[in-house]
C-alpha cells in the first residue's frame, strides 16, 4: 500500500515537473491547443456537412453520432495526454536513454509514463467536452445513475485500451528501434473512424473490434444503451471489460523489455 | 534552369531511398481507404437518393486520393527548410548563386513525387483489381484521361506553390508551428480531404470551388470519374493555371522580400 502510495505522488511530481516546464514556451502552448482543436474540428465539420445531406446512416442520427464522436474522442485524447511517453518512447530506445530508466528503482512504466505528461490535448479535449454537451442536450437521453456510469465505464475502458495499443507500439519499438507507421491505423485510424458507431462498418469490423481490439466494448455497445436501443444491462459492464486488454499488453511490453539491447552510446 | 533540375533530381533519388517507409505508408493508406469507402457505403445504404456522385465515382476519388497522397496532402512539411530559417542555416543558401525561392519549390516538388512514385502504383493495382463497386473503375474516357494527369500535374504544382508561401512567411514568424497548424487544417478542409466537394452544400461547395484550396485535389480526382462535363473541366483546369500562377508570383514576391529583410538566426 506505502509502495502504491509513493507512486502516485511520484506520478504526480512528475506531471508537475512536465506542466511547468511546458508553461515555459506559452505562446509554443497555446498555438498547440488551438492546433490540437483545429484538427479535431476538421472532423467534427465533415460530420456537420455529410449530416445536412443525410438524415442517418444505419439508423444513427446526428446527435447521437455526436455523442459517439464526442465519447471516443475524450477516451482517446484522455489516454494521448498521460501516455504519450509511450508514443516517443522509440527515440528512448534508439538514443539508449531506457538504460537510465532500468537502473533506476522504480517501475519502467511509471517512469516512461511520467516522461511526458501533453497538456496540449486539452484542446481536443474541449472540443470533446463541447460536442458531449451539446450532444447529450439534443439526444434526449432519460440520465439515469445507469447511464451516467456507463459513460464513466467507457472513459476508464477506453483510457485503458488506447493505453494499451500505446504499449503494443511503443514495445515494438524494442525489436524495429523505429515507431511502426502502421500501427497509426489503430491509434489515429481508431479516433479518426470512431466517430461513427462501429456497427456502420459492417458485421466483420465489428468482430475485430470485438474480440481481437475491444474498440467497440468501449464505443459501440455501450453507446446502444445510451441511446436506449437496448435494455440489456450487460452493455454497461462491456466497457470495464475492455480494460483486461492491458494484460496481453502488458505481456507483449514484459516480452519487449527482456529482449532489449541497449543501441545507444 | 539547369540547376533546378539537378537539384530535383537529386532530391529525387534520395526520396526514392526510403522504401520500408513507402511499404509502411502502403499498409496505412490501404486501411485508410477501406475505412472510408465502409463509411460511404453506410450512407449510401441509407439514402442513396441524396448521394452528389455515383457510388463508385465516389470509391474511385477515395482510391485516387489514397493513392496519391503524398502529391496533395498538407501534412508532408519540409521541416529542413523551416528549420533552416529557426537555426540560420539559410545563410549558407543564401551564399549560393541560387534563387531560394526556385530551390525550395524543385525540393518540395521532389520530396512529393518521389513519395507519391513509391506508393501508388501498389494501391493503383489492388485498387483496379477489386470487385465493382469497391474497386477503381476506369476513367470515363481517353480524353478524361488526359486531362486527369494534366489535372494532377497542375494540382500538385498549386499545393507546392501554397506551401511556398508558407515557408515564406515563417522568414517572418520565426516559430513556425502555428503559422502551421492553421494553413494545414484549413487546406485540408477546403481541398475536398476531409470529404469530398460534392458532399457540401450546393452555395458553399460553389464559393469552396474558386478558392486555390479545390485546385489541389479536387480537380484532378473529380475529372477522373467523369462527374464534371466538358465546358467545367475547362473552367476548373483555366481555375489552376491562374492559381498557380497567382501563387507563384505572391510566393517569389514574399521571399524576395524577405530575402533583403531576413534576419539570421543562431550562430
Amino acid at each position: 500500500m506505502n509502495t502504491l502510495k509513493s507512486c502516485v505522488r511520484l506520478y504526480f511530481h512528475y506531471v508537475s515537473i512536465n506542466i511547468r516546464s511546458i508553461m515555459q514556451y506559452k505562446t509554443s502552448f497555446f498555438l498547440s491547443v488551438l492546433g490540437q482543436f483545429l484538427v479535431s474540428f476538421n472532423v467534427f465539420g465533415g460530420i456537420y456537412f455529410m449530416f445536412l445531406r443525410f438524415h442517418s446512416v444505419k439508423g444513427f442520427t446526428y446527435n447521437e453520432v455526436l455523442l459517439c464522436f464526442s465519447i471516443i474522442l475524450l477516451e482517446f485524447s484522455l489516454a494521448e495526454m498521460t501516455a504519450r511517453g509511450f508514443d516517443t518512447f522509440s527515440g528512448m530506445v534508439r538514443t539508449g536513454s531506457f538504460d537510465t530508466i532500468l537502473i533506476r528503482p522504480q517501475h519502467e512504466i511509471l517512469q516512461i509514463i511520467g516522461s511526458k505528461f501533453e497538456l496540449t490535448r486539452i484542446g481536443r479535449m474541449l472540443q470533446a467536452i463541447v460536442m458531449f454537451c451539446y450532444a447529450v442536450f439534443h439526444c434526449n437521453i432519460e440520465w439515469q445513475p445507469a447511464r451516467i456510469a456507463t459513460v464513466f465505464f467507457m472513459m476508464a475502458g477506453g483510457m485503458a485500451v488506447f493505453t494499451g495499443i500505446f504499449m503494443i507500439y511503443a514495445a515494438f519499438s524494442f525489436f524495429t528501434l523505429d515507431g511502426l507507421e502502421f500501427m497509426n491505423i489503430f491509434t489515429n485510424g481508431a479516433r479518426e473512424f470512431g466517430k461513427y458507431p462501429i456497427g456502420i462498418y459492417g458485421k466483420k469490423m465489428l468482430f475485430f473490434t470485438t474480440f481481437i481490439i475491444p474498440y467497440a466494448l468501449i464505443q459501440y455497445y455501450p453507446l446502444l444503451y445510451l441511446i436506449g436501443r437496448t435494455d440489456n444491462a450487460v452493455n454497461i459492464f462491456l466497457p470495464l471489460c475492455a480494460v483486461f486488454f492491458l494484460i496481453p499488453c502488458y505481456m507483449f511490453w514484459r516480452f519487449g523489455v527482456r529482449h532489449y539491447r541497449s543501441s545507444g552510446s | 534552369m539547369q540547376k533546378y533540375f539537378a537539384f530535383f533530381r537529386l532530391r529525387f533519388t534520395l526520396g526514392l531511398q526510403y522504401r520500408a517507409a513507402a511499404a509502411a505508408g502502403i499498409s496505412t493508406q490501404f486501411a485508410w481507404g477501406f475505412m472510408q469507402i465502409m463509411i460511404y457505403k453506410a450512407f449510401y445504404d441509407a439514402e442513396p437518393g441524396a448521394f452528389p456522385m455515383t457510388f463508385s465515382a465516389t470509391v474511385s476519388y477515395i482510391w485516387l486520393q489514397q493513392a496519391f497522397f503524398a502529391l496533395f496532402t498538407a501534412w508532408i512539411v519540409e521541416n529542413e527548410i523551416l528549420d533552416s530559417v529557426v537555426n540560420g542555416n539559410i545563410a549558407y543558401e543564401l551564399c549560393r548563386p541560387i534563387r531560394i525561392y526556385n530551390i525550395w519549390f524543385s525540393r518540395s516538388l521532389a520530396n512529393r513525387i518521389s513519395r507519391a512514385f513509391l506508393r501508388c502504383l501498389p494501391i493503383l493495382l489492388v485498387a483496379v483489381f477489386l470487385p465493382y463497386p469497391y474497386g477503381l473503375s476506369a476513367p470515363a474516357s481517353a480524353f478524361h484521361f488526359v486531362v486527369f494527369i494534366l489535372a494532377l500535374g497542375l494540382g500538385l504544382l498549386v499545393t507546392v506553390a501554397f506551401c511556398m508561401l508558407i515557408y515564406a512567411l515563417t522568414f517572418f514568424t520565426i516559430s513556425p508551428q502555428g503559422l502551421m497548424v492553421i494553413f494545414t487544417s484549413m487546406v485540408e478542409f477546403f481541398a475536398g480531404a476531409v470529404i469530398p466537394l460534392p458532399f457540401f452544400p450546393e452555395k458553399i461547395q460553389r464559393i469552396m470551388e474558386l478558392l486555390p484550396f479545390a485546385s489541389m485535389q479536387n480537380a484532378a480526382l473529380r475529372i477522373y470519374s467523369g462527374s464534371m462535363s466538358s465546358p467545367e473541366m475547362k473552367r476548373t483546369v483555366l481555375l489552376q493555371v491562374i492559381w498557380l500562377f497567382i501563387l507563384t508570383f505572391c510566393g517569389s514576391a514574399l521571399c524576395r522580400y524577405a530575402e533583403k529583410k531576413v534576419t539570421i538566426q543562431g550562430g
